[in-house]
């Protein structure tokens, strides 16, 4: 028996940046909000004291329990997919109140103007020839300059440190609102080496921020201290902007919202065009309802958000055979066998202070970037960010030793143990463009504890995938070399290094994709879908292309951008944001 | 194991064991076989203290403190813990850097990992079909403390084939080589491929060794100290932007946390 709830303004699924963002612009305009997270309620007091990289770190505690849901994952259409059990092969989506906002590491980059309309500009450019069989390419139909405010306004929310990129002058509005955090020696060897190559190194924009700062909203953020434990870990100082220390807070001290945890969204319930709530179980009674309100957000993560459409009946789902359909389509990731390795430096004679560190603390360089190449001379689209970041080595974790040494054993614990604290990594983190039949749909097999199909992921890589890692790893080595490494490792990539359970990371995206078309969309610039009004889908599953470096930026970008459109829809009781066509080929 | 004398004062603060692995070595088989729980506590209350087998690393990181938390929870038979001992110490040996695994705590460490959550794979997605049976540890129908259980008898089956011994007496280059075969994917386990069980083995070894020693691994800290990882340190804001390498002491979430 399904008890339905009264109807409040809107409801969302979801309380990572995207659902909290939307639920902090919302109740701070007095609407009434209810939140639906489905992993359990967490603040910050929980994180006091979290330093144990195995419970974290190897165990995946943050991230979502698999044993209620996964993914099925293969290659190709005639493959039969299987479940990624375990989160030992690969841990990917957040959970609990503020989702994967709360254990990320903090790197926050504005993609770049080509983004945003990889179409146009790439025809432009190089014509239409230039873009390989089966690749898609597509506008999102809004520019970076259009996205300039919200990519501020996240910034300043979550009180970002950073210095402007040096090869793009005037994009920014405004400055960072703090400064970059400290120098290490790792960032100073880096930076030198690659200033004597003549490139443009400056420091990743973090959210472990350099000082303790108060946002617009009025939520204080505290200084980092370096404790070297962000990736896979909430933070034990407040000094790592999240969902919780800002936005759920913001809409929390608004009397207006309400988030219900162990609430598992099962389905948009929608009738005659028009969303009417979320159907959700309680898990921990087992209990199923109805959430009424007048409109309804989907801020999941991109799986979360592609199935529940998919299971929903909304939108046409993508076929890949013909390239028909919506929902689903244009899956890219930052593989983690591909897209963002690493090439490892070992120093015999140096020591740095690896056991320290933030998340995002660190040096990158964007000279490799879509816009500064010429892609007639290469054989890959896009670009790549080099960088190097010092997260603080934990030692289960980082026993990395030079290509020659053995994984175990007497020479592998010797190594491994010798170069604890001697090495420099330089990761290359690419762009990741969209491939006919790369996309998700239900799998046919395997369900979920409700008996509701598991997601499809159906991806392979491509000559293009891999040729833009090797070119990559080549400017990485160079940079190891001027560094002064005394080994150097690159990755190998070969026709055997292929998309699998270990691939998919959080920086996934489609399946809901935005656009100006809604042929080929399924939501418009406002995360507003097109076929249903009152409905917006929020997160990285509206990006067409993964860009080339971390996506939090967009993704918080967008929600501001889509929060904007929801009070627009509640303030006139419905409507279409955007005349469809109207911006089409703008 | 339970140590009998504990009511002894000359071994309440001695109970390093270092007859431990020695007798693994020596009679490891025979527990498999014949041994009763009387022989067990007959040898091991009488364990020597001036035991001098020169292979024995087992319980010298612990000869200031009774460790009552060091007995087997997973691992009903000796003998299986017998090879787990073997087989850890070959992944990370003791050598001039310091302790081996065994020493480190890593053989409990793991017994106690499998009796947990991890060793059944509640977290994981469980639900058929499976598509065994040559598949890493993730992809196996059977739970994390069978595919231990089968993975280290497959080792001992080897050794008596290969050796004509068990696993846990054969020899150090024995031991090796049959490991290496398991990490090439060469030898047959029932429900898992073989270079699965080495990953799950070495990945588990490694938690052993370095973990916080809460959990039974990386006693006294002494996996961090020789890899100079400093632990729980509340923060390095005042030596983050150091050119040179700053050596500190290790810390553990037993002083860290607030109690």
């Amino acid at each position: 028996m399904v008890k339905t709830l009264d109807k409040v303004d809107a409801v969302i699924v979801g309380s990572g940046w995207a659902g909290g963002i939307a639920a902090a612009e919302l109740t701070k305009k007095g609407y009434k909000v209810v939140g639906l997270e489905r992993g359990k309620a967490q603040k910050r007091e929980d994180f006091v004291g979290a330093k144990d990289e195995l419970r974290y770190d190897v165990r995946k505690l943050m991230f979502q329990e698999l044993h209620k849901e996964t993914l099925t994952i293969r290659n190709t259409l005639d493959e039969t997919a299987t479940p990624n059990r375990s989160n030992d092969t690969n841990a990917i989506n957040g959970t609990d109140t503020g989702g994967s906002g709360v254990h990320w590491n903090g790197m926050v980059y504005r993609w770049l103007p080509t983004d945003f309309e990889m179409h146009t500009k790439t025809v432009e450019k190089y014509g239409e020839k230039i873009i390989p069989k089966d690749m898609q390419l597509k506008d999102w139909g809004i520019t970076y300059d259009e996205l300039e405010k919200y990519y501020d306004q996240f910034e300043k929310t979550a009180g970002i440190s950073g210095e402007p990129d040096p090869l793009r002058p005037g994009q920014r509005s405004d400055d960072y609102p703090t400064p970059p955090m400290k120098e290490t020696d790792i960032i100073r060897t880096f930076t030198k080496a690659a200033k004597e190559l003549g490139y443009h190194p400056y420091r990743i924009a973090s959210a472990n921020l350099s000082e303790t700062y108060t946002n617009p909203d009025g939520e204080t953020i505290n200084g980092c201290v370096y404790c070297a434990f962000c990736e896979s870990f909430g933070c034990d100082f407040g000094a790592k902007s999240d969902p919780i220390a800002t936005v759920l807070a913001t809409a929390y001290k608004s009397g207006n919202f309400e988030l219900r945890n162990h609430a598992y969204a099962v389905r948009i319930v929608h009738e005659n065009g028009k969303a009417v709530g979320i159907k959700y179980v309680d898990t921990e009674t087992g209990e199923e309802f109805i959430q009424p309100a007048d409109i309804v957000v989907v801020a999941g993560f991109t799986f979360t958000n592609t199935r529940l459409m998919l299971l929903s009946e909304i939108g046409k789902p993508y076929n890949p055979k013909d390239g028909t359909g919506v929902i689903g389509s244009h899956l890219t990731a930052h593989q983690r066998n591909l897209t963002h390795t690493r090439v490892r430096g070992f120093f015999d004679e140096k020591k740095f202070n690896r056991y320290a560190g933030a998340g995002a603390l660190g040096v990158t360089m964007d000279d490799f970037n879509v816009e500064q190449l010429d892609h007639t001379k290469l054989d890959f689209l896009h670009g790549f960010c080099l960088r190097t970041s010092q997260r603080g080595d934990r030692p289960i974790t980082n026993n990395h030793v030079p290509a020659d040494v053995p994984s175990w054993g007497k020479e592998f614990k010797d190594k491994s143990i010798f170069y604890a604290n001697r090495r420099i990594d330089v990761q290359q983190q690419n762009g990741a463009l969209a491939w006919r039949e790369n996309y998700m749909d239900l799998d046919p097999t395997y369900t979920d504890i409700f008996g509701d199909p598991l997601l499809r992921v159906t991806s392979r890589f491509h000559d293009q995938d891999r040729n833009i890692v090797r070119y990559a790893h080549q400017r990485g080595k160079e940079l190891l070399e001027q560094m002064g490494a005394d080994h150097i490792t690159v990755p190998e990539i070969t026709e055997e290094t292929e998309f699998d359970k270990t691939s998919l990371s959080d920086h996934t995206g489609g399946g809901v994709v935005m656009g100006d078309d809604p042929e080929t969309s399924a939501v418009n610039n406002y995360s507003q879908v097109w076929d249903m009004d009152n409905l917006f889908v929020v997160g990285a599953s509206s990006f067409p292309l993964m860009g080339s470096s971390n996506p939090t930026g967009t993704v918080g970008a967008l929600a501001y951008r889509a929060a904007e459109g929801m009070i627009k829809v509640l303030e006139n009781g419905g409507g279409q944001l955007v005349q469809q066509g109207a911006t089409a080929k703008a | 194991m339970a140590d009998h004398n504990s009511n002894n004062p000359k071994n309440t603060n001695e109970v390093s064991d270092p007859g431990r692995r020695s007798f693994v070595k020596n009679t490891g088989i025979a527990v498999g076989g014949v041994a009763g729980g009387a022989l067990l506590g007959g040898l091991f209350s009488n364990r020597s203290k001036n035991d001098s087998n020169s292979n024995s690393t087992a319980g010298k990181g612990s000869d200031k403190e009774k460790r009552y938390e060091e007995a087997r929870m997973y691992f009903t038979r000796l003998a299986d813990f017998a090879i787990l001992e073997q087989a850890v110490e070959r992944i990370f040996p003791e050598d001039d850097n310091g302790p081996g695994a065994i020493e480190l705590g890593v053989p409990y460490y793991i017994d106690k990992q499998l009796a947990g959550p991890y060793g059944s794979n509640v977290g994981d997605y469980r639900q058929g079909p499976f598509i065994g049976p040559k598949v890493a540890a993730a992809d196996s129908s059977l739970d994390r403390g069978q595919i231990f259980i089968n993975g280290l008898r497959a080792m001992d089956a080897e050794s008596q084939k290969r050796f004509d011994t068990n696993f846990a007496k054969a020899t150090e280059d024995q031991q090796i080589e049959i490991m290496t075969d398991f990490a090439d994917d060469k030898v047959e386990v029932k429900g898992i491929s073989s270079k699965g069980f080495f990953s799950l083995l070495r990945s588990t070894t490694l938690e052993g060794a370095y973990c916080d020693p809460l959990y039974g691994g990386n006693r006294d800290m002494k996996g961090w100290k020789m890899k100079e990882y400093p632990g729980a340190i509340s923060s390095y804001a005042h030596m983050i932007e150091e050119d040179e390498f700053v050596k500190m002491d290790q810390v553990s979430l037993t002083d860290y946390q607030p109690k």
